[in-house]
């Protein structure tokens, strides 16, 4: 343990778990995480890129399609690069990032309802343009 | 709990052996209650991520409910650029990779990997910088700026603050490598690091629902 870090640490000798200086095996370890990560995503990426582009696939499929993927390269990020984990140690992150899935939801999904039968009640513009004449 | 308890419970150690016996696995720490700092800097600033998400959330709504407000101008069809946005793309996606890969770094005490794959970061953020840049440019000489439709008007508010928040990543980058060149590798200073990759991660996250929705979808109306 580096007698530096001992120095200028609040509580000399009460080095928390993960605060250590990582290993060998750790760097090793984290690096293949994050190059596995970054395959993942480059993959949906150039998918997604591919799906907008083609005219091989149904058309009406192509937002759905393309919705799922972003979903999933969200996902990919999470894991491999914000490392939200199932471990005893993330659980508090989890419930905080379901709160937030939950609140991004009611957001944009609340919006677009609410618009979409407001527009559908709405009278058409040229209407009222007349009307004002 | 304090380091002088511990030591009296288990009688006359030298302070210095305590140090490695103390340690513990992460899931007993969290049995106990007693959770190392990092974890706690981790979640509190993972806490204000999730909110900065609700605030672009909401601009992601606005632009859902305008995007066909054109008013006659301009279309994404007709504005956007997917080769550009691709490249875009990447360089945020590796930017990412990087950020993580120095994030090792200053968790090694590893200089090379820690400054050089700041630097790297530095680079592809600036890089994407200087697209977006370069793109609103283009399309304000074309007479479709914000002031164009309500369909614009959303497309810069919500793509221009994620490049806002791009900017002030690379001033916080830059601060963090000047801060561990000055003070170390310090815990509290890796803390501040972890912080960082985190944002930096979140952006790339914004990043891909932005290309989908704003881009993608809008280049194939």
């Amino acid at each position: 343990m580096s007698h530096t870090n001992r120095g200028l640490h609040l509580h000399p000798g009460d080095t928390a778990p993960g605060d250590e200086i990582a290993g060998g095996r750790e760097v090793v370890e984290g690096l293949l995480g994050y190059l596995v990560g970054l395959a993942l995503a480059t993959l949906i990426t150039v998918v997604a890129f591919f799906i907008s582009q083609t005219t091989l696939v149904w058309q009406p499929s192509i937002p759905i399609a393309l919705f799922v993927l972003a979903v999933a390269q969200m996902g990919v990020h999470l894991v491999f690069f914000l490392h939200i984990t199932s471990g005893p140690d993330n659980t508090n992150n989890i419930l905080a990032l379901a709160f937030g899935v939950l609140i991004v939801l009611l957001l944009i999904g609340g919006t677009l309802w609410i618009m979409y039968h407001m527009n559908h009640n709405m009278m058409p513009m040229e209407q009222i343009m007349r009307m004002q004449q | 709990m304090s380091a002088a308890q511990g030591t009296a419970e288990r009688g006359p150690y030298p302070i210095g052996h305590d140090a490695t016996e103390h340690r513990e696995p992460h899931a007993e720490h969290a049995e106990r209650g007693v959770v190392s700092k990092r974890i706690i800097v981790g979640y509190g600033f993972w806490i204000f991520l999730l909110s900065d998400i609700v605030m672009f959330s909401a601009f992601f709504a606005t632009y859902a409910v305008l995007s066909d407000a054109t008013a006659g101008g301009p279309s994404g069809k007709d504005l956007f650029h997917l080769n550009t946005v691709a490249i875009e793309t990447a360089c945020l996606l590796l930017s990412s990779f990087t950020c993580g890969v120095a994030s090792i770094g200053a968790r090694a005490h590893n200089d090379l990997m820690y400054y050089g794959a700041m630097a790297v970061t530095a680079i592809f953020g600036a890089g994407f910088l200087s697209l977006e840049i370069h793109e609103f440019a283009g399309m304000v000489a074309i007479g479709a700026g914000p002031s164009r439709s309500a369909f614009l008007s959303a497309f810069f508010t919500l793509v221009g603050c994620h490049g806002l928040h791009v900017t002030l990543g690379l001033m916080w980058l830059l601060t963090m490598m000047a801060q561990v060149f000055a003070k170390g590798y310090r815990a509290d200073i890796l803390r501040r690091v972890l912080c960082f990759s985190l944002f930096w991660h979140t952006l790339d996250i914004i990043w891909i629902a932005i290309f989908t929705v704003v881009y993608l979808m809008g280049a194939a109306q």
